[in-house]
């Protein structure tokens, strides 16, 4: 029986809340748009905001160790400043300085400034660029 | 006689329970946040690599520690809010709930660890 959205009786079974709950058709989204500096930087920001857990969990159990003792120090100091903790602190330091921007830029739209697409787009590469830089200078000065 | 005015009878009825509580929380640890990343990517960065004895020299001056804690409490608080928007967008059903509760647990234990073994450095 074909019926307009919302005024579907419920199916057999059924109550009122849980009719074609979960089966609903979908409009095409992400996968059939071609990537934009909007969605792309968008996007990262959101990776690079939950990627930074794992930088965040490695520092906390530096700390920890620090506290714990000499032994404890060597083994977590000893993992962070390997090849492989020394490229997770310098993806980690791009994350950071990636997200940082990313927040600066959600502050600006908040205040109601940059909302049109040209204005979002620049700061998009501005956020790319100016964390490359960052990041650059970060490992200059360190 | 009703004493409630009509806005007290709205507030909380809608679909996600409250306002834009979650939202200003956001901004006001993001706003924190950019000033505090600058200071300990700088502070913690100067003596990650450092032998033993000098770090925990290091964190017992105030400035360094106090960066620290700010920015690891902070962080993961800011942390704890964006990671449950996420899984509030991906995650469904019973999934959604455990996964936010294991998030924002993992994330205040992150922050009393961190608090704690700080504290326990700098005293």
């Amino acid at each position: 029986m074909r019926c307009r959205a919302g005024q579907c009786p419920p199916l057999k079974g059924t109550t009122m809340a849980d009719v074609n709950r979960g089966n609903r058709p979908l409009s095409p989204h992400l996968t059939i748009y071609r990537p934009q500096w909007t969605s792309i930087t968008s996007i990262l920001v959101r990776i690079t905001g939950n990627a930074l857990l794992v930088a965040g969990l490695l520092i906390v159990w530096w700390f920890v160790a620090a506290a714990t003792g000499p032994a404890a120090f060597a083994l977590a100091d000893g993992v962070l400043t390997s090849w492989f903790g020394k490229l997770v602190m310098l993806g980690s330091i791009w994350a950071l300085w990636y997200h940082s921007l990313g927040g600066l830029r959600h502050l600006v739209w908040d205040s109601g400034r940059m909302l049109d697409v040209a204005s979002s787009e620049r700061a998009g590469q501005a956020m790319v660029a100016l964390s490359v830089v960052l990041t650059v200078v970060t490992v200059i000065i360190l | 006689m009703a004493f409630l005015t009509d806005r007290k009878r709205a507030v909380g009825m809608g679909s996600a329970k409250s306002g834009t509580h979650h939202h200003w929380q956001m901004m006001v640890t993001s706003v924190a946040l950019l000033v505090l990343v600058p200071l300990f990517v700088f502070t913690f960065g100067m003596i990650l690599g450092a032998p033993y004895a000098d770090v925990i020299a290091y964190y017992q001056r105030p400035f360094p520690a106090v960066v620290a804690i700010l920015t690891l409490l902070v962080g993961f608080f800011h942390f704890r809010l964006g990671v449950q928007t996420v899984i509030e967008d991906y995650v469904h059903g019973f999934a959604r709930k455990a996964a936010i509760i294991f998030m924002i647990c993992l994330s205040y234990a992150a922050a009393g660890f961190a608090v704690f073994a700080i504290i326990r450095i700098a005293l």
